[in-house]
């Protein structure tokens, strides 16, 4: 008999509303699988048994009153540990902020609340989100639940990888160049990032800016469609929040893709590609071609320059961001004679070495002299990015490629080479450029087992239509919420 | 093409106290990667506009309403050192 932590979010709702299961006995079916799975995957930094039991009991009694019952009632959720939670240490990942307890809620995570979601705990990421496997985390990397001698991916690792084992149900991640994709590529679940201002940056520790994003990871394509219905919406505490309708994404899941026109992106899906990758993705097409949609090659010419101009652009505005750990407000002080000596030991200790690269990296290309060669030609070429996108929507519906040239790799096998980490996010970064969305879902595994992922790209604003090819790639895919080997245990004859 | 860094001005500009090895080490890391980013320059990007921000959104206005701040004690309560209701830090400038 398989575990509650192994239902869908539309499974374990339909139990809840019926009676049949409890807010209170869903959480403890996670509470278990976490205390199975994290000796070996340290999913979580931070699990609040606590707060989580006393919102699931309330949420048990709400219900038993007859009171009204939001669309998230009794779901355990993971949140990634660079939002904010109010009274609950948030740490980014980084030593800077150990022990920061903040006392506010970001507004994705007030919207998870008020829609009955129960708060599980805080997820492991690359710090500040600056990563691609979660080793760059202040707190030790995570594991990938498929083979836990790999990577889950990153920045948001822990959060794909709880969502993959079953410590969480859903996950909020947060993505700037493939920070949600990616991971949900490497440990075999579904990533979302939507449309740049969908979902308020309020609370969410600022990596770079113009690029962030938050967004959903879940074990299908219609839990990822109901959690977006959750957390998106406009919010007056985000500037860049989009004023706009916000439409119900689950609107055309089901529909099928006959007479859609998809867009196989030349650039993104040859060279440089694992060719167990590409196989698979090649597959995911081909079905996407018998179930009517209308397939073509296309080609974006920026894309390889999307890389070179994000490694400038991100690395810029975090260097901006990150310029409010100076020891004075909150967080890591290391003490100094001066102002400056307090503030220079105190970034000098609580940033890891990525960070510390990134941050460098960014004064430099921001520096007098250097700004209209290097930053001044990435805002340029991100403008060339959006364009190849514009010119490619008006003869196509969505485009499609694999979400990473590779599946998970070896822990420990990329960190001495900076560069050679970057590359894995050369499919996701474009969509953060030209701030639209993209998906990743799992489609296959390669000979060793390990999860393929399959994106699809829309217009800004087109989130109906991705989640409606989405459904189809993973019904075609015959995928069926498969589960990782780690979690076998708790699944006994 | 091999990029120069001056790695230890970076290092000022950016109030990150290394020492002598890690700029050693960033320096060369930061050429690397650099080269890689210098691709920019090769995109003929004649008359092409920079693009700061992927949205057009001009002045998000929102109604001037007035709520309470964050109350002093609570902003104060993650302060590395707090005194008599502010901040504390070191001095700005170096003794005499």
């Amino acid at each position: 008999m398989s575990s509650l932590a192994d239902l869908t979010l539309a499974e374990a709702s339909a139990g809840l509303r019926g009676g049949e299961l409890s807010a209170r006995e869903l959480l403890e079916a996670t509470f278990d699988r976490a205390a199975l799975t994290e000796a070996e995957l340290h999913a979580y930094l931070t699990i609040d048994h606590e707060n989580a039991r006393a919102a699931a009991a309330a949420a048990d009694e709400a219900q038993a009153n007859g009171l009204s019952m939001g669309p998230l009632h009794g779901i355990p959720v993971a949140i990634k540990d660079n939002m904010v939670t109010a009274g609950l240490q948030t740490t980014a990942g980084s030593q800077i902020l150990a022990g920061y307890v903040p006392p506010y809620d970001a507004t994705a995570v007030t919207a998870l609340k008020s829609a009955g979601a129960i708060i599980v705990g805080k997820t492991n990421l690359d710090e500040f989100a600056m990563g691609s496997s979660t080793e760059n985390s202040g707190y030790g990397p995570s594991a990938n639940p498929w083979d836990t001698t790999r990577v889950p991916g990153g920045s948001s690792g822990g959060s794909a990888a709880a969502v993959a084992a079953g410590s969480a149900m859903i996950a909020l991640g947060s993505d700037t160049g493939g920070s949600i994709r990616q991971p949900a590529s490497l440990c075999g679940v579904v990533g979302m990032k939507p449309t740049y201002g969908l979902v308020s940056r309020y609370g969410l520790i600022a990596f770079a800016s113009s690029l962030d994003q938050i967004g959903p990871i879940s074990r299908t394509v219609e839990d990822a469609a109901s959690t977006l219905e959750v957390i998106a919406g406009h919010d007056p505490l985000d500037a860049t929040s989009y004023r706009g309708e916000y439409p119900r994404y689950r609107s055309l899941l089901g529909e099928g893709v006959s007479g859609l026109r998809v867009g196989v992106v030349g650039e993104l899906s040859g060279a440089g590609i694992h060719p167990e990758v590409l196989s698979a993705f090649r597959s995911a097409v081909d079905s996407l071609a018998e179930g009517g949609a209308i397939v073509s090659e296309v080609s974006l010419p920026s894309m390889e320059y999307a890389l070179s101009a994000y490694y400038l652009i991100a690395p810029a505005e975090c260097s901006a961001n990150l310029a409010r750990f100076d020891g004075v407000r909150y967080g890591l002080r290391i003490d100094g004679a001066t102002v400056e000596e307090m503030t220079a030991r105190t970034r000098a200790a609580g940033f890891g070495p990525e960070v510390t690269r990134r941050i460098l990296l960014g004064t430099y290309a921001l520096s007098a002299g250097y700004y209209d060669a290097f930053y001044g030609q990435a805002q340029k070429v991100r403008t060339l990015v959006i364009q190849d996108f514009t010119r490619a929507y008006e003869g196509v519906d969505v485009l499609v490629s694999p979400t990473s040239p590779i599946t998970a790799f070896e822990l420990g096998s990329r960190t001495e080479d900076p560069l050679s980490m970057y590359l894995v996010d050369v499919c996701t970064i474009p969509s953060n450029l030209a701030g639209t969305p993209g998906i990743s879902v799992p489609v296959g595994v390669d000979n060793a087992g390990l999860p393929i992922g399959f994106q699809i790209m829309a217009p800004a604003l087109g989130e109906e239509v991705l989640f409606q090819v989405a459904a189809e790639v993973e019904r075609a895919s015959a995928w069926n919420n498969r589960r990782p080997p780690v979690v076998e245990a708790d699944h006994g004859v | 093409m091999a990029i120069d860094i001056d790695i230890a001005y970076v290092a000022r500009l950016a109030r990150i106290d290394l020492s002598d090895e890690e700029l050693e080490r960033i320096g060369r890391q930061l050429g690397g990667i650099l080269e890689h980013a210098a691709l920019v320059q090769q995109l003929p990007t004649e008359g092409v506009e920079p693009t700061s921000h992927p949205l057009p959104m001009v002045n998000a206005f929102r109604p001037d309403r007035v709520v309470p701040p964050l109350e002093r004690d609570t902003a104060l309560a993650q302060a590395p050192q707090a005194e008599d209701g502010y901040f504390r830090v070191p001095p700005t400038l170096e003794a005499e």
